[in-house]
């Protein structure tokens, strides 16, 4: 056994008890890890028809072939669960050193049943696993349940909990780890919340065994050399951090600004990557085994810590009309102690803005509250008053879509699939809005990031206004991003590295003979499955679209001025390519050609 | 006619963010770059007007040139 542990955890929070299960290899090869085997963990366990936040759900937490091993950036888990927010399937993934630690304790995969019947966290040293009281950890932030856990624990414990957002079942809730990393979308959160699941501490020592350390070696020696050279992540990533794309998005003019209403912002520099590094910045800072750190460290009210990425930059920036920075920071620190999605939280916020604006939301909800675009007064109060369901935070909690659907008038919700729309207006984007509206857990970039060839120019430029192709692009990004998800690496090196580096990657840690084509034939098997799954659940392909603003409203001035999105050009070509019906569904030969 | 030139991440030299420069009649991106001591294979990004452009594409009055070297993000 190289790569894996072999070893699958599972808790049921009901019976209160604990099993070691040995990890089925074959699954485990067939769907790698990650995003792939806890889809077909779920599909295989979980009705998709379920109720998300039952009982009868369950919660995945599940690393890859690659997580803990010494390959570049190989630290990353992947939160597996249906999704409260857009019924879809959810895969919500993130960094920092909490997923390498949990393959360290002997373990490539945890599955919690049930519901606690008190609030309770799982602890684990190695073998010894156990369910513990946390009541007195219930209604603390994330990181105050942090510094108890370390506190109570073995030395160098790694935390993984839940805010009191996850424990009021916002739908926007995040689980996070080793305080600021998060697996942020989809509202997983609010799913360990609903089993009574506070925390997870974890402490391991072993490393797992790789197939061949002098290749492993090598190959990441090759490869850290291909992320140092490259200029996204050898200079740019590290030097300003995903915030320098506020500039660049602004200059094209696909920069959302007030809900989504216009594509430029003229405080956008203000919010920028540029000067979060000169007036805020301390350090950067690396998850497990990054070359790159990204991750900035910066000042704030509270002392110093997480700094803002672009998308919350974004989010409770321009989407907001606000260019204060330092309030900005201080929202998404307050993001991270209730433990709430940036990227949802900030576009709620801005949907409320427009709500209220347009005499949907009156002012008697507000209990006295600025909720204005342009105005930061407030953002951290909401943000709180969200995490705690208080007030209009409670109908805020529910995400955008089911808080515009409170009032008639659901199209004010810039969401797919009820998930909030992130950083990049798709009618200057084209190719990014059908990967918007196709993606499998709803309004997400990171699911096939277009931007990369449409903006970035990586690995070619293409005509970002164009849609001819796109569907090929499309289905291309989408099928190598679910591979890297389940690989348990960062989708920031897939701008130096391609197909056939994942391959040569997971084959010298794991012993297995992928190509770069039969590492993007995974990716298309894990997409149809999840697609399947959100069939099953009843998602059908009706919501494989956009807010109608994007598709009717033409972006008012800027360089993007006068574009709408067309997807109706750009659907059924995507559905031809991925082997699909015209009308979205999977065909028989599609699914045996891919084993499912 | 006068351009004016954006400046963005590492291209920010002593804090110069934009600056107007005039010319005396009309000249090719490539040739403001050399101007502005700017290496055409460094500029990653090139927009004039937020629209992507090559180097040879000639500017007119009042042009926006925005330069971005290799970023990313996500």
């Amino acid at each position: 056994m190289f790569g894996y542990n072999g070893k699958v955890l599972r808790i049921n929070l009901k019976e209160m008890s604990v099993k070691t299960e040995d990890l089925n290899m074959d699954m485990a090869k067939k769907y790698i890890g990650g995003r792939g085997l806890g889809t077909k963990i779920m599909m295989d366990e979980v009705d998709p028809k379920v109720d998300a936040l039952s009982p009868e759900n369950k919660l995945l937490i599940v690393t890859g072939p690659m997580t803990g091993n010494p390959v570049a950036t190989g630290g990353r888990y992947m939160v597996v669960t249906k999704s409260p927010l857009s019924d879809t399937i959810a895969s919500s993934n993130s960094g920092g050193r909490w997923g390498a630690e949990l393959k360290f304790a002997g373990y490539d995969v945890i599955i919690f049943e049930e519901k606690a019947e008190e609030p309770v966290y799982l602890s684990i040293e190695d073998d010894k696993v156990e369910i513990l009281p946390a009541n007195d950890l219930w209604g603390t932030t994330v990181s105050v349940t942090t510094k108890k856990l370390e506190e109570k624990h073995a030395k160098n414990c790694k935390v993984l909990a839940i805010g009191p957002a996850g424990e009021n079942l916002s739908l926007i809730a995040a689980v996070m780890n080793d305080e600021d990393r998060a697996a942020g979308r989809s509202g997983v959160g609010a799913v360990m919340g609903s089993k009574n699941l506070k925390a997870i501490v974890v402490k391991g020592s072993n490393k797992p065994k790789v197939f061949d350390d002098e290749k492993v070696k090598e190959t990441n020696k090759a490869q850290l050399a291909k992320i140092k050279e490259n200029g996204v992540t050898g200079q740019g990533l590290p030097t300003y951090g995903t915030a320098v794309l506020v500039n660049i998005l602004n200059e094209l003019g696909s920069l959302p600004t007030n809900n989504f209403q216009k594509g430029q912002f003229s405080g956008a520099e203000e919010i920028s990557g540029e000067t979060l590094a000169e007036k805020y910045l301390i350090k950067n800072t690396a998850c497990y085994r990054c070359p790159i750190a990204c991750g900035r460290y910066v000042k704030m009210e509270a002392g110093e810590g997480g700094g803002p990425e672009y998308e919350t930059l974004w989010a409770f920036g321009s989407d907001c009309g606000i260019s204060d920075l330092k309030a900005i920071i201080e929202a998404n620190y307050w993001c991270n102690e209730m433990g709430l999605d940036t990227i949802s939280t900030g576009a709620t916020i801005a949907a409320a803005i427009e709500l209220k604006e347009k005499g949907y939301i009156k002012e008697d909800e507000l209990d006295g509250l600025k909720l204005e675009f342009g105005n930061a007064t407030d953002i951290m109060e909401w943000t709180k008053r969200m995490g705690y369901r208080q007030g209009l935070g409670n109908k805020m909690a529910e995400g955008s879509y089911r808080l515009a659907e409170s009032y008639g008038v659901p199209e004010f919700s810039m969401s797919v699939k009820k998930l909030e729309i992130p950083a990049y207006d798709p009618r200057g984007t084209q190719g990014q809005g059908l990967q918007y509206a196709t993606a499998n857990r709803g309004g997400c970039h990171v699911r096939g990031y277009l931007i990369s060839p449409e903006v970035l120019g990586l690995p070619e430029a293409i005509d970002r206004f164009a849609t001819e192709g796109k569907e090929v692009w499309a289905k291309i990004f989408q099928d190598l991003t679910a591979s890297i998800d389940s690989l348990g690496v960062c989708l920031f090196t897939s701008f130096a590295l391609g197909a056939p580096d994942y391959a040569d990657m997971i084959n010298m840690v794991a012993g297995t003979d992928h190509t770069g084509d039969s590492i993007l034939e995974a990716g298309d098997r894990i997409w149809n499955l999840e697609r399947m799954f959100n069939l099953k659940a009843g998602v059908d392909p009706s919501q494989d679209t956009l807010p109608k603003r994007l598709l009717e409203e033409p972006v008012p001035e800027g360089p993007a001025k006068g574009w709408k999105h067309k997807l109706d050009e750009m659907l059924p070509k995507y559905y031809e390519v991925r082997g699909w019906t015209p009308e979205g569904i999977p065909t028989e030969e599609k699914l045996k050609a891919l084993g499912l | 006619m006068e351009v004016e030139v954006r400046y963005f991440a590492t291209f920010r030299k002593n804090g110069v963010k934009k600056e107007v420069i005039p010319f005396e009649k009309s000249i090719s991106v490539k040739e403001l770059l050399t101007k502005v001591d700017i290496q055409e294979e460094d500029v990653a990004i090139l927009l004039v007007n937020g629209i992507k452009v090559d180097s040879e594409t000639i500017l007119k009055d009042k042009d926006v040139v925005s330069l971005f070297p290799p970023v990313g993000g996500g």
